[in-house]
């Protein structure tokens, strides 16, 4: 786990902390090995030779899907804030969240 | 700015686009709606929905890139990851590393000229608001949130660090703000939103210098608080410097009322946002022809508007200073068609100028519905002399108010019938008579003798009950003295 430009128990704990997610040194440890197994087999493409092939942005061969700027029905109000946990003035009610940094 | 030190801005501008639905769903991009009423499942980023761009919205983008000169390219989206109930997802759909504008510029009225880094597109967080700091509800902590806005599209224009005053930031924003309404792309509202303006400032030593560390600006509600924040901060580095200590990197809140920026956060760094390709969407790719369609329907911009006014005032010798206030004014309320038309007609330039930028100004919305040709008739009954300035002035309110009319049956209906010469020539003669002192004096002449026209002019505006025509009166007076 210390090999140049491998994934690090840091790097994961640092992403985790950016989404909020609370994770154990358990956890930490499982998931910097699993996330590092898919990192490397990205890192198994990017070690290709792909001099002179485009790169791609979508697996289909498909641009400019677009749809006419139409008024569609949206869902009901009352339909919508039955999800929520919790509402107040028609609003969903969440914790606050100060800042954006952890 | 002190003495000493250069500052340099760079402004981003966030711009709503005037669509009927949003960016990527088909609810209405609607301004004041009761909360949460233009939702569906895509903008509340419900498991399994997908979005589907808004054709609209990237022709919009793409007469806003035409409008400021940039290459409009093939382009993809990016998620933009963040930790925030703005956004339902936790993530904002964005253009990131191949936006569909790119380097493109802005020429100001004074001639400077900004680059353009890159207008691209994206979609509008929802509403939050922070219940317990505001007092509303007191020991309160949380935040409630209308998602109506989330999901109305946005080009994100992205200036150069080209700007070196307040003044010149205020002129890119005013110039800016002018330049999307007359593409047909924005209502440019800063005090609804639609348009809102963050800036980024540092300041140098000197223009070779590298640049500082900078801090950006939000919350700036006006061009007015843009230029009062930007000459705050700038003064603030400044102060920081030279006392030893470092500018920190940070995103500071102007406050209006207090006139100073504070702190709001450390600027994450940009990989923080772990952008990577929105899966659920393909590129963008503009042909030529889809370009060109889209750059045929775009109308004159402001700084080819105001040419073509300054242009009608070369026969009367030139526009003056005051008189290119009042043409900006003019194009700025996109009133300068009426101008256009009463020249076109025989108007005089600097009368159709002066009317439409004093009196037709003072209600814009009525004057740009107004039928120009009830307004060219009125102002060419002014220019003939059949009406004096007053009278039109007072004809004109009832256009306005009326959305157009018959200026000449109007004239009538207020018996605002111009004196035939005979009349006026023996009204004056009757003034000057019951006052020979004064006339004595005014055929002196000299700068006291002159001074009396006026007096006379007053006698026969009041015999007429304001019915005479000032310059007809005028040289009247001065044939009398003359003969």
């Amino acid at each position: 786990m210390t090999e140049p430009g491998r994934l690090t128990r840091d790097d994961v704990a640092h992403v985790a902390s950016l989404a909020r997610l609370h994770l154990s040194d358990e956890e930490l440890d499982l998931f910097t090995g699993q996330l590092a197994e898919v990192l490397d087999h990205a890192s198994d493409v990017a070690s290709l030779d792909l001099a002179g092939v485009a790169p791609t942005a979508h697996a289909m061969a498909v641009v400019n899907v677009l749809r006419p700027d139409e008024v569609r029905p949206g869902m009901d109000r009352e339909e919508v804030l039955a999800q929520a946990p919790s509402v107040e003035d028609h609003r969903f009610r969440v914790p606050r969240i100060l800042g954006e940094a952890p | 700015m002190k003495p000493g030190w250069e500052m340099v801005v760079g402004l981003e501008v966030h711009c709503e686009l005037k669509t009927d639905t949003k960016l990527f769903c088909g609810c209405p991009n609607m301004f004041g709606d009761e909360p949460n009423t233009n939702v569906c499942p895509v903008c509340l980023g419900l498991p399994g929905s997908l979005p589907v761009l808004n054709q609209k919205a990237v022709e919009m983008a793409m007469a806003i890139g035409t409008a400021l000169n940039c290459e409009i390219r093939p382009s993809t989206f990016h998620r933009k990851n963040y930790f925030y109930p703005d956004q339902a997802k936790d993530y904002q759909i964005s253009q990131y590393d191949e936006p569909i504008n790119a380097n493109g510029h802005l020429d100001l009225p004074d001639g400077s000229r900004v680059g353009i880094e890159r207008a691209h597109m994206e979609e509008d967080t929802g509403k939050t608001t922070h219940a317990g700091t505001s007092g509303r509800i007191h020991g309160a902590d949380y935040s409630l949130v209308d998602y109506n806005r989330s999901g109305v599209p946005l080009v994100e224009i992205v200036s150069a660090p080209d700007m070196r005053s307040s003044a010149q930031a205020r002129a890119y924003a005013t110039e800016l703000r002018a330049v999307l309404v007359a593409s047909g792309a924005s209502d440019g509202k800063m005090e609804e939103g639609s348009m809102r303006v963050d800036a980024n400032v540092s300041v140098r030593r000197s223009a070779g210098d590298p640049f500082g560390t900078r801090c950006e600006i939000k919350n700036l509600n006006s061009v007015r608080s843009l230029g009062r924040s930007i000459d705050y901060e700038a003064d603030r580095q400044i102060a920081l410097l030279e006392s030893g200590e470092a500018v920190v990197q940070q995103t500071r809140h102007w406050d209006e009322d207090a006139g100073r920026t504070v702190a709001l956060r450390s600027k994450e760094e940009a990989y923080d946002y772990r952008y990577f390709l929105e899966p659920d969407l393909v590129p963008l790719v503009p042909d030529a022809e889809w370009v060109e369609a889209v750059a045929a329907t775009l109308g004159m911009m402001p700084a080819t508007r105001r040419a073509r006014l300054i242009d009608l005032l070369i026969d009367g010798g030139g526009a003056s200073e005051a008189q290119v206030d009042q043409v900006a004014t003019v194009v700025d309320l996109g009133l300068d068609d009426l101008v256009v038309a009463a020249v076109a007609a025989g108007v005089g330039s600097g009368l159709a100028l002066a009317r439409t930028a004093n009196e037709a100004a003072t209600d814009a919305d009525a004057a740009r519905r107004l039928d120009s040709g009830s307004y060219v008739a009125l102002l060419t009954m002014e220019g003939a002399g059949t009406l004096t300035a007053t009278q039109a002035k007072a004809l004109l309110v009832d256009l306005l108010a009326d959305g157009g009319g018959d200026p000449v049956a109007m004239a009538k209906a207020r018996g605002f019938e111009a004196m035939s010469e005979d009349s006026l020539a023996s009204t004056v003669a009757e003034v000057v008579v019951t006052h020979p002192d004064e006339w004595e004096r005014y055929c002196e002449g000299g700068e006291k003798g002159d001074k009396l026209a006026g007096f006379f002019t007053g006698l026969v505006m009041k015999a007429t009950r304001g019915r005479a025509n000032g310059k007809a009166v005028a040289v009247e007076l001065e044939r009398l003295r003359g003969s």
